[in-house]
């Protein structure tokens, strides 16, 4: 986590000698950035609360935990297709899904289908391409993400071993 | 409008209930509810050593790099350089798809390559750096790099196929209605 803050002061740093004035405006965009999705973020970390404290860890990992990988990419393959979340959500949300032992692939299912594969923005598509371009769009799409959750998985020694 | 200030109340409503649960389940010693309350401090903790650093990184970014260069020397071009500009352009696109779409509809008007448009169109959604930011600050590095250098080789190879195959077949992006 720390190379966040590194990487963060070294670029404050640069962009103060640069320019100032551009350095204070960027610092004003971040924190109205901040608060205007702030009532969206409590309302997930309030639900993520709840949900957490119900559904017992053992549960969660059973499905998305080591034992069960397969399994595990197939479900959040098609949750993150089928649901449309802000990436401002969703990541902090998979934080916290990691700490509880999800494992890195099927976060890396999750995420790269939500951003890649669209059921919901599909008519959007359809306007521009047509259908049938749209269509092999979103395949090709679900089968790049498939493939970046399995190397995922080779990468952070989750599969193969 | 009445059901969105509805839903603002209800909204409200739920917060203040939330609230009013957590207080009562400290204070009456219920288990489950005080689980919820040490989760939700637990996350909220966890969020406030990222949020405000990722997002003010995300506003230099904005500050400093302008979209519209980006476009300018990058939007004709075609080939392989087209493509790492459809990928440079699409990491400053902000809102996904939405924006993402009606843009690449009008670079195709402008003449770029039907293939470019495809990898920009799949680049905005991957590549975005805002979102890349967020993601690193959240999963590590490692994850993004990753993601990133598996997914960019396999979306150019896929939209240089799709183009190709679709220009050799006459086909034409439309106007959306």
């Amino acid at each position: 986590m720390y190379y966040l803050y590194v990487l963060l002061l070294i670029a404050m740093v640069i962009s103060f000698l640069a320019d100032r004035n551009k350095t204070y405006k960027a610092v004003r965009i971040g924190f109205k950035k901040f608060t205007r999705i702030l009532p969206a973020f409590a309302t997930m970390l309030i639900l993520v609360s709840i949900i957490l404290a119900l559904v017992p860890d053992s549960l969660i990992l059973h499905y998305l935990g080591k034992s069960n990988m397969s399994k595990g990419v197939v479900m959040a393959t098609l949750f993150g297709s089928i649901t449309l979340m802000p990436g401002f959500i969703a990541f902090p949300l998979c934080g916290i899904l990691l700490q509880k032992g999800v494992t890195y692939t099927v976060i890396s299912a999750f995420t790269t289908t939500l951003m890649m594969v669209g059921f919901v923005t599909f008519p959007i598509e359809r306007k521009y391409f047509g259908a049938k371009v749209a269509a092999i769009r979103n395949a090709l799409s679900l089968f790049i993400a498939v493939v970046v959750a399995v190397m995922t998985g080779v990468f952070f020694g989750e599969i193969l071993r | 409008m009445k059901s969105k200030t509805l839903t603002k109340h209800a909204k409200v409503a739920g917060f203040i209930a939330y609230s009013l649960f957590l207080v009562l389940s400290f204070w009456m010693g219920f288990e489950p509810g005080k689980k919820i309350g040490l989760n939700l401090g637990y996350f909220s903790l966890e969020m406030l050593k990222i949020l405000p650093f990722a997002f003010i990184l995300i506003g230099l970014f904005e500050v400093w790099v302008k979209r519209e260069t980006i476009e300018k020397h990058f939007g004709k071009k075609s080939g392989l350089r087209g493509h790492v500009g459809g990928i440079l352009l699409a990491g400053t696109t902000v809102g996904g798809l939405y924006v993402a779409v009606p843009v690449a509809y009008s670079l195709y008007s402008k003449g770029a390559d039907l293939g470019v448009i495809f990898t920009y169109i799949a680049a905005s959604a991957i590549c975005r750096v805002p979102m890349t930011i967020f993601e690193a600050s959240f999963l590590g590095m490692k994850f993004s790099v990753i993601r990133l250098s598996v997914s960019i080789p396999l979306v150019i190879l896929s939209s240089m196929l799709l183009g190709k195959y679709l220009t050799k077949r006459g086909y034409a992006i439309k106007e959306g209605e």
